[in-house]
């Protein structure tokens, strides 16, 4: 897991973006758009994306490296 | 097809069906082919998550406020993504630790604090029990409805003896279930195997359950979602329901509910026991952090156009029951039998992991510590405790189950299924910052931990579960509205005057406020005893790579007496395997002391069985002296980070002298090619000298040994001598221009010049001599001036060498040599050509080695018209002096005469400052 030191930074990444996806104020964008709130595609659209980043992260195989990185 | 009858019968069926996949798979487990070792079924075992609550309740939660349902699995989602950071630290300390529990967790992290781990178990049993009704609750709603439909399904449960809810009978299952599988091992660390393919198998009923329920609702109630979505747009009281007013506390309560679901999922004890306890393998964390929150995705796709549909068709019915009663509506009869199965599943699989997590935590926290004070226990036979072990957990989950159960008849009617649940989340938080906390900081200290937990408690009770009981009717709801005695800033709902936020994340800030305030403050200001100082440096850097879990007794004990204490209580199997290295002679020796790692590993296997802090008090019973040594564990961890950075530059070093030494040999190499050269040169240089000496020598020797020689003939021999003897000191000259060129000592004098009148004056000087030789000289200089920086004494040397040399190789019958010179870009270019044969491609750069000769086989070129042969210096000394000054000097075709041309390049000076340049080129 996590064997090339960019997936960790990729992980990083991620996780600040699905955090950012998934509250105010990002969450207030849909909400306010249009006359019947977007919010629950919006969700269900972000949580997809969120979730699609991850598999690819976590599933495609790691360049092998010489030294593991450090790990926590 | 509803009637009761077939209801229990489909009921209990499928519970008989968990019996038997619980039984296969813990039958494949002692073949050694386990079921559950596969990153897949690790997810789904995670979604043990995904309760009752989350079938039922999520539709009535999406009915009432909009889609801060999803809140609830977004923040595990978030959870979930950093597994690989977060999870992963807390499986490797629990494989390490032997942990049994998070009470387990949170009691080891601080020094396997006793009183600690009974507290945080005894927080959990009072936040969870009502957790565990709600599932049983679920389970007798859902049946109702399914029997009772179309009258509503009115809960007489007072009225109703117990025998006749279906959900004690369903309890008492469970309770068999859970018996016969969770507590088959001694070992409450090691894995329940066919536990969690029961787990795993339900999560994957009530997915299919509530997906077929969605697919039903929306594409045949509705001809698919945008009808659905159109004519929920259609009615706005429906369409304001989609947005975040619906929500409760707006965006505060949004972020609220996402922290709430975020901290639960880590901390709620069943959650920690799949996550943690049951992981077979760390790697699997890596696909589970993205198919569970696909799994929660899928489960929560229809739940919106559900509870849309639902209060389009229902009404005001129950939303709870939305997704039983829309199949019921249109008078189908499989559908909402399975979905009530889903819903089944959804309550027993969170019921059975609940209790197993309570159930250990009660056995190993809470009555152990206490029975482990009686005297009597220490005297008991072998093997004789550990069935009382197996007997206290036994009854432990008769009695939680009998709990849940007496709550939800009790209790149970006043709240709706999502405010008991959420009740549960905010008491299972508490426990995020003594978990959290620990596992990073060091310093975190067990006082602390404690003094949180318990403020945080407190604080949640009298914001949630304490007004939570005044709404049912339990208590006078007065102090909700003036506060206690009147005080109206303890108001539960708005305390210190907070008033307008959601309950939920009110109570949430308040307790995790208090909770994290004095766990940070008291730790600040306590001092730790050595081993909770060890302990916390082992959870703080458990993915030290390499932290070797190293044996830290120091103690003295003998093997007789730690065998008998194993024996007492774990038996005698547990006791072979820690005693599995020892051989046979060893064996027998019970007066021999223990090795520290037998002490070790005889902790561990009792920590696995009663937890941390009863393990370790056992054996301090029988081990004397210090026990474990802090300062090796400290040292251990300080020494393998000062080793790695000594290692890495180690390995720099190493690869730094790899470098060198390839160096080395390469300049090796290099140094045995120059002394080939080097004898080879002197080889030549030795011949090219004897050559004229030979001829000075036989030319004075005729002049002297025969005196009457012709005039003629002396005069012309020593012409000879003179000629020779010119050439021998030429040579001279040029082999020490060489050797100065070579050695760098060559002074030249570089100035700005001409190279315009330079190489006229050139073509001066040897035009007579040329003339002489019957070469046809032309001259073509475009230019007015060509300054450059050169030695001009050096650089006619090379214009009369080239001029001299392709006289040489001209034509011999009409020879003709041109010179000239133009401007290339930022250089003069000045070209000697001549018509000769010219040179081949691969002789061009061969002739500036030195003495090279070009062979002209059909005839000796010294005998060619008395032209004087070349030393083969010329060149290597032209191309030295030429690279000097900066310039290049190379062969080329002759583009006019069709011979070789030789051109020389020379930079362009800049531009005159006056004066003489300064830089000197040596």
């Amino acid at each position: 897991m996590l064997s090339a030191p960019r997936r960790r930074e990729r992980l990083l990444a991620l996780i600040v973006l699905a955090a950012l996806l998934f509250t105010p104020p990002l969450v207030l964008v849909p909400d306010r758009a249009a006359a019947i709130s977007w919010l629950p595609l919006y969700l269900f659209a972000a949580w997809g994306m969120v979730i699609g980043l991850a598999a690819w992260l976590m599933e495609h195989p790691a360049a092998p490296t010489h030294r593991p990185p450090p790990e926590e | 097809m509803r009637s009761d009858l077939v209801v229990l019968g489909v009921a209990f069926g499928y519970l008989a069906l968990l019996f038997l996949i619980a039984a296969w798979g813990d039958r494949r487990a002692e073949q050694g082919r386990s079921l559950i070792g596969s990153p897949n079924v690790y997810a789904l075992s995670i979604a043990v998550y995904c309760t009752a609550w989350t079938f039922y309740g999520s539709v009535g939660r999406a009915a009432q406020f909009g889609p801060s349902f999803l809140l609830i699995y977004l923040g595990p989602t978030l959870a979930m993504l950093m597994a690989p950071f977060l999870i992963r630290k807390m499986v490797r300390i629990a494989g390490a630790q032997r942990i049994t529990s998070i009470a387990d967790f949170i009691s080891a992290r601080y020094g396997k604090s006793s009183s600690l781990g009974a507290l945080v178990a005894l927080i959990a049993l009072i936040g969870i029990t009502p957790y565990i009704a709600l599932q049983l609750k679920a389970i007798t709603v859902s049946h109702a409805v399914l029997v009772n439909y179309p009258q509503a399904a009115d809960l007489r449960l007072a009225d109703e003896p117990f025998w006749l809810d279906k959900s004690f009978w369903v309890a008492l299952v469970l309770a068999v279930f859970i018996i016969l599988f969770g507590t088959r091992h001694l070992d409450a660390s090691e894995r329940h195997e066919g536990m969690v393919a029961a787990i795993a198998f339900e999560s994957l009923v009530k997915l299919v359950a509530f997906l077929s329920v969605g697919v039903f609702t929306v594409f045949v109630l509705f001809q698919g979602p945008g009808d659905l979505f159109a004519r929920v747009a259609a009615t706005p009281e429906l369409a304001e329901r989609l947005g975040l007013d619906a929500v409760p506390g707006g965006a505060t309560g949004w972020v609220g509910m996402l922290v709430l679901a975020f901290l639960a999922f880590l901390t709620l004890p069943r959650q920690f026991q799949v996550l943690v306890v049951e992981n077979v393998d760390e790697r699997h964390l890596a696909r589970a952090s993205w198919l569970f929150p696909l799994y929660l995705l899928a489960i929560n796709l229809f739940v919106i156009p559900i509870a849309m549909a639902g209060l389009l068709l229902m009404g005001d019915a129950d939303p709870d029951s939305f997704v039983l009663t829309l199949p019921l509506s249109a008078d189908l009869q499989g559908l909402p039998l399975l979905v009530f199965i889903g819903g089944l599943s959804a309550a027993t699989s969170m019921v059975i992991v609940e209790t197993i997590a309570l159930s250990t935590m009660v056995s190993n926290q809470l009555i152990m510590p206490l029975l482990l004070r009686t005297r009597r226990l220490h005297r008991s036979a072998s093997g004789e405790l550990a069935g009382w072990l197996l007997g206290i957990r036994r009854v432990a989950i008769v009695l939680i189950l009998l709990m849940g159960y007496l709550y939800h008849a009790l209790v149970g009617d006043a709240y709706s299924l999502v405010t008991i649940g959420l009740v549960s989340f905010a008491a299972a938080c508490q426990f995020a910052p003594a978990m959290l906390v620990g596992m990073y900081w060091r310093g975190a200290h067990r006082r602390g931990a404690a003094l949180g937990l318990i403020a945080g408690t407190l604080v949640w009770a009298w914001t949630l579960l304490i007004p939570g009981f005044a709404q049912s009717g339990w208590l006078d709801a007065g102090f909700l509205e003036q506060g206690p005695f009147g005080i109206a800033w303890l108001r539960p709902y708005a305390l210190f005057g907070l008033e307008g936020w959601d309950i939920y994340t009110h109570s949430l800030l308040w307790s995790l406020t208090a909770n994290l305030g004095l766990l940070v403050g008291v730790s600040l200001f306590s001092r730790q005893s050595p081993l909770e100082q060890t302990q916390a440096a082992l959870f703080a850097e458990a993915m030290h790579p390499h932290l070797l879990q190293t044996s830290l007794w120091h103690g003295q004990t003998t093997r007789g007496e730690l065998r008998a204490l194993l024996d007492r209580y774990l038996g005698t199997g547990a006791t072979a395997r820690v005693f599995a290295d020892a051989t046979s002679r060893e064996e027998e020796d019970a007066a021999a002391p223990a090795s520290p790692n037998q002490i070790a590993r005889a902790e561990q296997a009792l920590s696995g069985a009663l937890g941390n802090a009863s393990a370790r008090v056992l054996i301090n019973s029988v081990v004397r002296g210090e026990a474990l040594d802090l300062e090796s564990i400290l040292s251990i961890l300080d020494t393998t980070s000062e080793t790695l950075e000594i290692n890495r530059r180690l390995e720099q070093k190493s690869s730094e002298l790899a470098q060198a030494s390839e160096e080395l040999r390469a300049a090796n190499e290099r140094l045995r090619e120059l002394d080939r050269l080097k004898d080879e040169f002197v080889a030549m240089v030795s011949h090219e000298l004897r050559t004229p000496l030979t001829s000075i020598r036989a030319f004075a020797e005729i002049l002297r040994d025969s005196g009457e020689l012709p005039e003629e003939k002396r005069l012309h021999f020593l012409d000879v001598v003179v000629k020779e003897s010119q050439r021998l000191s030429r040579l001279i000259e040029e082999i020490l221009d060489l050797a100065r060129l070579e050695s760098g000592r060559l002074t030249l004098n570089p100035q700005r010049l001409d190279l315009v009148a330079l190489a006229r004056h050139s073509v001066d000087a040897v035009h007579h001599m040329q003339e002489d030789r019957g070469v046809a000289l032309e001259v073509a200089i475009e230019l007015e001036e060509a300054p450059v920086i050169g030695d001009p004494d050096r650089l006619e040397q090379v214009i009369i060498n080239l001029l001299d040399n392709a006289g040489k190789f001209a034509d011999e019958a009409r020879p003709r040599v041109r010179l000239s010179l133009a401007r290339h870009k930022t250089h003069y270019r000045l070209a000697v050509e001549d018509n000769g044969p010219g040179i081949d491609a691969q002789e061009r750069e061969r002739v500036f080695e030195k003495f090279h000769q070009i062979q002209r086989p059909e005839e000796a070129p010294d005998k060619r018209r008395g032209r004087p042969r070349g030393s083969g210096l010329g060149l290597p000394i032209s191309r030295g002096i030429v690279a000097h000054l900066g310039g290049r000097l190379w062969v080329e075709e002759a583009p006019h005469l069709g011979g070789a041309c030789l051109i020389m390049e020379l930079p362009e000076a800049p531009p005159a400052t006056g004066g003489e340049p300064a830089s000197a080129v040596t």
